[in-house]
């Protein structure tokens, strides 16, 4: 299951339906081991494609270091499809290289830039298998133990 | 001669869970070489027909490798090598 908070809901959603046609996509980090989403993190798909996203390779290393020296870890890792389902592609999944994260998926197919409700999924992909999970938006996370 | 290598966590099966490695090697050739004897089976996901494989990123201090010679890339004692799986994808 996702327990992820509406801010944070609001601001993939936002990220999509900007980036439409082209595929958004980012990470939301959080404390390492807490699966809590606390730190959106848009970037820049650096295949600028409607079909295809991939971060480019040096902010990939920004980011990841940012996460290490904050002991963070991407909880959530979402991308957007823009003219098909919210759900792994073979692409995704044969690319899939964070065993611990979220997979979210957003389809803006149906409404595009503009206003009205988007596909919002996520999955565990592990070793090439997918595993749907609920999604729980909360108005706030619950603080941290 | 010793340099930490930076390990992902999809790879940390290949390390016992250790989240960093040191190795050696006066290039990326031969560094991979060194991790492969002391953690067999770690490159064969880094490489794919003698290459570097598409959607692996390799640094040395902080630097993509891509643009330093690719395998042939010179290391020195105490270099940092950082891999990072890409993060891609796509509807088709």
């Amino acid at each position: 299951m996702l327990t992820i908070d509406q801010a944070t809901y609001d601001a993939i959603v936002a990220h999509a339906k900007r980036d439409h046609p082209d595929e958004a996509c980012g990470i939301v980090a959080g404390p390492e081991g807490s699966d809590r989403p606390t730190r959106v993190v848009e970037m820049v798909n650096a295949a600028g494609s409607p079909t295809f996203y991939e971060f480019d390779s040096t902010e990939l290393l920004a980011l990841y270091k940012e996460m290490w020296a904050n002991d963070e870890e991407p909880v959530v890792v979402y991308h957007s499809h823009t003219a098909t389902e919210a759900y792994p592609s073979r692409t995704d999944i044969g690319l899939a290289s964070e065993p611990n994260a979220h997979y979210v998926l957003v389809s803006t197919r149906e409404h595009g830039n503009n206003d009205g409700p988007v596909e919002f999924r996520s999955f565990r992909i592990v070793d090439g298998e997918v595993t749907e999970e609920e999604v729980v938006v909360v108005p706030e996370l619950t603080p941290a133990p | 001669m010793s340099i930490e290598v930076r390990i992902p966590t999809i790879l940390r099966t290949y390390t016992g869970g250790e989240k960093s490695v040191s190795a050696s090697g006066a290039t990326l050739s031969a560094l991979i070489d060194d991790l492969e004897a002391n953690h067999p089976g770690i490159k064969d996901r880094l490489i794919d027909n003698g290459d570097l494989r598409r959607f692996v990123n390799i640094y040395v201090n902080d630097e993509d490798v891509r643009f330093l010679g690719g395998l042939e890339a010179d290391l020195s004692d105490g270099d940092q090598v950082v891999v990072l799986p890409a993060v891609a994808g796509g509807a088709v």
